[in-house]
């Protein structure tokens, strides 16, 4: 799970444009969106194109969109949980 | 009296220069992303948001940003009552062609959403709008050469109506490696501007503010 959460950390910086930012600067259990990382709705888009490029995973229901993407911890979880890794 | 140019930017060539005076020069070689970022830095902002642009948004953020940092009192009349008239040839032209690309392949069907939001060439006023809180009349125009006319014409006619009470205009072109941006501030005669050397909102007065720039007369 560690090892999914530092590679996650470093597609979520190139996806995103992250400049500036280094996986060690990101504390994975940080809210994504708001405070911490500070993403907007375009990111939100990506992160959807993210998952189903990279891990094969399409989120069948969008309300659960809030859950899964709380944090990159909580990302990670369920790409383990649902799609290869 | 008509509305006065109280101060221009000009970005090419790798370089930035408010009134005819240069304020950032990159590295000639550089490709124009690398001299953004450089540019961009060099004004010392934190502004994450900037890197997540595309190519033609970076470039009007950057032409803006120096020109209002060069004359802070121009935003002083609110957001509400700043206008932008942009406008350029290859329109949004460098992220369509991404945008394309991403969904040529049936089997590799993966359209960005950071890569589509830009294929509309407005979108670079929004950049300029959110950044400064700017919420006035704007208008972006696709015309095959910069039309002093048409600029010259609307932008007086919001003014005088009084429609808006300053004006952020220009011409912002890229397209491939080739990139241009000529920014100019459109304020009332009446007001008080930082320094006494205005020029008349007329044609003959952008364009040779717009060759003046970069030494040619």
């Amino acid at each position: 799970m560690d090892a999914l959460i530092e590679k996650l950390k470093r597609e979520i910086i190139q996806q995103l444009n992250l400049v500036d930012l280094k996986p060690e600067d990101i504390d994975a259990d940080a809210p994504m969106f708001g405070e911490g990382l500070g993403l907007d709705s375009i990111d939100a888009l990506e992160l959807i194109v993210l998952l189903e490029k990279t891990y094969g995973i399409k989120i069948k229901d969008p309300k659960d969109g809030k859950e899964i993407f709380k944090s990159i911890k909580s990302m990670a979880s369920y790409i383990h949980a649902n799609g290869k890794s | 009296m008509k509305p006065v140019i109280s101060s221009f930017c000009h970005v090419k060539n790798n370089t930035v220069r408010v009134d005819a005076e240069s304020q950032f020069e990159g590295d000639p070689l550089l490709p124009f992303p690398e001299f953004a970022s450089s540019a961009f830095r060099h004004l010392g902002v934190a502004y994450p948001k900037f890197f997540k642009m595309d190519n033609l948004s970076k470039l009007a953020l950057i032409a803006s940003e120096y020109l209002f940092r060069a004359d802070p009192a121009f935003l002083a009349v609110g957001g509400e009552n700043t206008g932008i008239v942009l406008s350029n040839y290859a329109s949004s032209l460098e992220s369509d062609r991404i945008h394309a690309a991403s969904i040529a392949s049936k089997q590799a069907y993966f359209p960005s959403p950071s890569v589509f939001v830009y294929t509309l060439p407005n979108i670079m006023i929004g950049e300029i709008s959110i950044r400064n809180r700017i919420t006035g009349e704007n208008a972006f125009f696709v015309t095959p050469f910069f039309n002093t006319n048409l600029i010259v014409s609307y932008v007086n006619l919001l003014l005088e109506e009084e429609r808006t009470k300053a004006c952020l205009c220009g011409w912002v072109e890229l397209d491939g490696p080739a990139y241009e941006a000529f920014l100019y501030l459109v304020v009332p005669s009446s007001g008080t501007r930082k320094n006494s050397n205005f020029s008349e909102h007329s044609t003959d007065n952008i364009n040779l503010l717009k060759n003046l720039g970069f030494g040619i007369l």
